[in-house]
């Protein structure tokens, strides 16, 4: 964190002054590690086993906070007879399919729970294959809001025990078996985070990719989830996980989704096969409980800002102008299309695939394969120049004179030449003003894809308008037109987002959304953000004049609320936890729910509130429930549907390990996706050839695939070279030379890199065998106007992912080291070879 | 002249901070100061205009003031006021004005054509109408109205990757308009 978000961990830093304990647990030693209590090494790819042993040390002590576990989460609930844990089947949960490599989730349901079978399962396979988990990530799968219950925790299948069972494998000893971390450094943390965790104390958690990008990495985030439900540390201040994102947008990116499977707002792109009309999508896109109950009305009112007049009750609203999904149209599967030959034009908008993403041969292979490719960036990035500088000229596999791929660089505005929202990684909407007019040609994407949409619909608008192009031509494309370059307003834009009645008025909340049409509104969630005709993304109180809530500056999706379900700040009577704990309570007097921050529940639904039989959405959600997005209201330690690898988090290791797993009878991911091509060759598991484990990682002074900070002055002479980090005894067993050359081959290719021999990585010592880790800061790339160049660390990396999300798994791999350069030209193809075929 | 003062006393030569650090005086305090050192000011304090802007690296949304001069960014500097960073910015952040100053960045058009050998300089209106073309060619070209029977109203031969330096305006109205062309392989670093 104070490498890669450095102001951020101010407030880390801050807390530590006044007396948090802060424990890294990394397996490189950063600036984080260097200014906290504990730092912990640990083996990358093995994060899920020391989870998995904390959450068994919570459950095996009983240091659970009981009362909010058993008020607050499904820790109570029982599930059906037919669910078999990897307990029973040594590593694999009920439901799968050696076949296909996939679960069928039906078994996995709470007991009773038939409207799951019906209506979730049947479309499962399908909808996984769409990576419908990601959706599912927002408010979990329908399910019933009354699953029956034994409150005495004592029922062989309820969840606290399917839980103790589950994770009673996961020991000190598997952690230092498997982790590298020693017995009394796992205690230590351990002890630390149930004894600041309850009544009077909260712990957080804090990650970022090295979690997400491995082939099990939503079943690790899924794992912190359950420890930090157990531990009663979700919804209160000084609590929760902490997604620390890495662009200045990503979680926007995210809430208002350039993603295939997604439409803004977490409501998934109909599937063919799944859906026909509205009508039946909604009724198969979750349950009626719960806030996404509402759904219709979020997804109507998306259709009228969209189509507007023309989205009417008679015609679905426009539903059938949405195009379908059938699969996986994720990043990947779209290189392998560009590949084959069918994906023509690309369009690659302030994004470097050729150096940042998995595989950069595949990548680069795909933009040499396309009719026409448009970058829009503020440098001629590799992605760009790749007909005449990749790697792939010289070692002859490409040639720019064969290369037919059409090419057009479009400079874009920077972040201070137009006006409009970032989200930030707190979901905080915070407005920039434009400072000035960008130069020459320069202009932002959002000039370019309003211009673009203009010119497409007037070639398809002279003349006979063809059916298929109704969407576009009925499509709303008509926003103010400000100063010299005509820049659309982003304001209009944002207003657009936030919503409108039928008269054109900017809505106040969310709660005004209207499932007849009569509202429109571009992204549910923002729902509010213009609120009163006023920008609120804009607000800047300073920090003196409010409190250290801040609710004046910028605006926080839902409803600007600071810490989601903040009801789990107070008691199930609605009484602080502890006064300092206090944050959002009830005031029985006014009738309210009140505190510094909006309260994330209704105001006025007092804790005595029960849902009456057949209560449909945010009414069936009792007073006691906080987690209101789920169909039951409650935290869910177990998910019974939702999830393409399991209900519960399981360790698995990496696709490519040097390491046997030896918690259950699977290796790795039973669930993961791989993408078996002659593109894309992987490096077998447990093979002698590529002994060591590599993983990823940035510096302060340099930012992702490195367009905007190689080219800048400052930034390249303070981090000049790609490099490796290694530990004294592999630079001895290999004959690595601190500031030498090292190259590192996989079955994808070989880099060079300077060498840095430092303690700050050490070589963990697993039982008897020892495992040497290198670790590689991927910011360099062969061009893209870099004052400072190197090889292509993401070229390294295969492309392997998690079943749920289609994340690769660039944070653990395997690899071979050699000393010095890398061979040039033909040489480098044939020592890839000779590893390939050992 | 070393240790002569009477010679220079009161004349410009007993002012030139060397002469005066020479003499003993501390050379990081007044003896540091000149008559020029005096009479600098910063840059910000000449700003036609300030703008309130936000950092466009890392997810933390540092506030960032943009100073103006003459219709050039002069300095960027962290707000002071921002509840989230108090003023401070990072080395990326503090170096943010050499990103969009620096003489390296490309700010025209540049066009390759196939099986070309080196860049061609491209009119900006040309070149839209070039791709507007080419959507509407190829959109054409590979319309898919079913897939297995089922109508699926689509074309996988358009796809999209966007970065997540991107403005959620600007997210949204490329989702916007790639879904009704029929363009569903739209992608983003969010996934990556």
């Amino acid at each position: 964190m104070a490498e890669c978000h450095p102001v951020g961990y101010q407030w880390v830093m801050e807390a530590r002054q006044r007396g948090a304990k802060v424990f890294h647990i990394d397996p490189r030693f950063s600036r984080t590690s260097a200014t906290v209590d504990r730092y912990l090494q640990i083996r990358a790819g093995s994060d899920l086993v020391l989870t998995g042993a904390l959450i068994n040390y919570v459950l095996s002590n009983e240091l659970d906070f009981r009362e909010y576990v058993l008020a607050y989460t499904n820790a109570a609930t029982i599930v059906s007879e037919d669910f078999r844990d990897t307990e029973d089947l040594d590593g694999l949960f009920s439901g799968y399919d050696p076949e296909t490599g996939r679960y069928d989730t039906a078994s996995w349901a709470y007991e009773g729970d038939t409207g799951q079978t019906d209506e979730m399962s049947e479309g499962d396979q399908r909808h996984a294959e769409a990576a419908g988990s990601d959706s599912y990530g927002a408010r979990g799968a329908g399910s019933t809001a009354t699953p029956p219950q034994d409150p005495t925790l004592s029922h062989p299948r309820c969840v606290y025990q399917i839980l103790r069972r589950h994770f009673a494998r996961y020991t000190p000893e598997r952690v230092a078996e498997l982790c590298g971390i020693a017995p009394e450094q796992f205690a230590e943390l351990a002890e630390a985070i149930t004894a600041n965790s309850g009544r009077e104390r909260t712990t957080a958690w804090v990650y970022s990719v090295g979690w997400t990008q491995h082939s099990v990495g939503v079943q690790y985030i899924r794992s912190a989830a359950i420890l930090q439900l157990l531990l009663g540390n979700m919804g209160r201040p000084g609590g929760g996980i902490m997604a620390l994102r890495g662009h200045a947008s990503i979680q926007g990116s995210t809430d208002i989704p350039t993603l295939f499977n997604l439409l803004p707002g977490y409501i998934s792109m109909p599937h063919a096969h799944r859906h026909d009309g509205l009508d039946d999508y909604l009724k198969r896109e979750g349950g009626d409980t719960g806030w996404w109950g509402n759904r219709r009305a979020y997804m109507v009112s998306l259709l009228k800002a969209w189509w507007g007049d023309s989205a009417t009750e008679d015609n679905d609203f426009r539903f059938d102008y949405l195009p379908r999904l059938t699969g996986d149209h994720g990043h990947y599967a779209t290189v392998m299309g560009q590949i084959d030959g069918t994906v023509k034009g690309y369009f690659v908008v302030g994004e470097n695939p050729a150096v940042g993403s998995a595989n950069g041969k595949a990548q680069r292979l795909g933009l040499a394969n396309l009719d026409w490719l448009v970058v829009r960036d503020l440098m001629v990035i590799e992605t760009a120049s790749f007909w005449k500088d990749a790697p792939e000229l010289e070692t002859g596999e490409l040639s720019t004179e064969e290369i037919g791929t059409e090419v057009f660089f479009m400079p874009a505005a920077s972040h201070v030449e137009k006006d409009g929202t970032f989200t930030n990684t707190q979901r905080l909407l915070q407005w920039r003003e434009k400072a000035v007019d960008p130069p020459d040609d320069c202009r932002s994407d959002l000039w370019f894809y309003y211009h673009l949409g203009k010119r497409i619909r007037q070639r398809l608008g002279a003349g006979q308008v063809d059916p298929t192009d109704r969407p576009l031509m009925e499509l709303t494309w008509d926003y103010p037109e400000e100063g010299e370059h005509r820049d659309p307003s982003a304001a209009a834009v944002l207003r657009e987002i936030g919503g409108v009645d039928a008269e054109g008025r900017p809505l106040g909340s969310l709660r005004e959304l209207k499932p007849d049409g009569s509202t429109s509104c571009g992204c549910w969630i923002y729902c509010g953000v213009y609120a009163d005709d006023v920008n609120q993304a804009a607000r800047r109180k300073p920090r003196g004049e409010q409190g250290p809530v801040a609710p004046e500056w910028g605006w926080a999706w839902p409803a600007n609320r600071r810490i989601l379900y903040n009801r789990a700040s107070a008691d199930p009577e609605g009484r602080p936890w502890s006064e300092r704990k206090k944050y959002v309570y009830w005031d029985a007097e006014a009738g309210r729910w009140t505190g510094p921050d909006v309260p994330d529940f209704e105001e006025d639904k007092p804790p005595s509130y029960r849902p009456p039989e057949g209560a449909k959405a945010q009414d069936a959600i009792a007073g006691t429930d906080p987690f209101i997005m789920q169909s039951d209201g409650k935290g869910w330690l177990y998910v019974p549907s939702g999830l393409a690898d399991g209900p519960l988090p399981a360790h698995y290791e990496p696709h490519e390990s040097p390491i046997r797993n030896t918690m259950y009878g699977r290796q790795s991911n039973p669930a993961r996706r791989t993408v078996d091509r002659p593109e894309n060759p992987y490096n077998p598991a447990l093979s002698p050839r590529f002994p060591y484990v590599f993983t990823t990682s940035r510096v302060t002074e340099h930012h992702t695939a490195g367009a905007m900070s190689r080219t800048l002055p400052y930034l390249a002479e303070l981090q000049p070279a790609a490099f490796c980090e290694v530990s004294p005894e592999l630079a001895e067993q290999v004959g690595l030379e601190n500031g030498g050359w090292a190259t590192v081959v996989t079955s994808r290719t070989a880099i060079e890199l300077r060498v840095l021999v430092t303690n700050r990585v050490r070589s963990l010592r697993l039982g008897d065998t020892t495992v040497h880790q290198i670790v590689m800061p991927y910011h360099w790339g062969y061009g893209g106007g870099g004052l400072v160049t190197g090889d292509v660390v993401n070229d390294l990396s295969p492309v392997v992912l998690d079943p749920n999300v289609y994340i690769q798994e660039s944070k653990a791999g395997t690899c071979d080291v050699l000393p010095g350069r890398r061979p040039r030209g033909a040489a480098l193809r044939a020592l890839i070879e000779r590893y390939r075929d050992g | 002249m070393r240790g002569r003062k009477g010679t220079v006393a009161g004349g410009w030569l007993s002012r030139w901070p060397v002469i005066r650090q020479l003499q003993g005086e501390d050379g990081r305090r007044e003896a540091a100061r000149s008559a020029r050192t005096d009479a600098l000011r910063p840059r910000v304090e000449e700003a036609d205009s300030v703008a309130r802007s936000v950092c466009p690296y890392c997810a933390v949304g540092c506030g960032q003031l943009v100073y103006v001069k003459d219709g050039k960014v002069t300095q960027i500097e962290g707000d002071p006021d921002s509840p989230i960073s108090r003023g401070r910015l990072c080395p990326k952040g503090s170096a943010s004005k050499q990103l969009v100053t620096h003489t390296g960045r490309q700010t025209h058009v540049l066009y390759r054509r196939p099986y070309g050998t080196e860049w061609e300089r491209l009119d900006l209106e040309t070149a839209m109408d070039m791709i507007a073309d080419r959507v509407v060619r190829t959109r054409r070209e590979t319309w898919e109205q079913t897939h297995e029977g089922k109508e699926v109203r689509r074309t996988l031969g358009i796809a999209s990757l966007g970065g997540a330096t991107l403005d959620n305006e600007e997210n949204y109205l490329m989702k916007k308009l790639y879904t009704a062309l029929g363009a569903i392989q739209v992608e983003n670093q969010a996934r990556i």
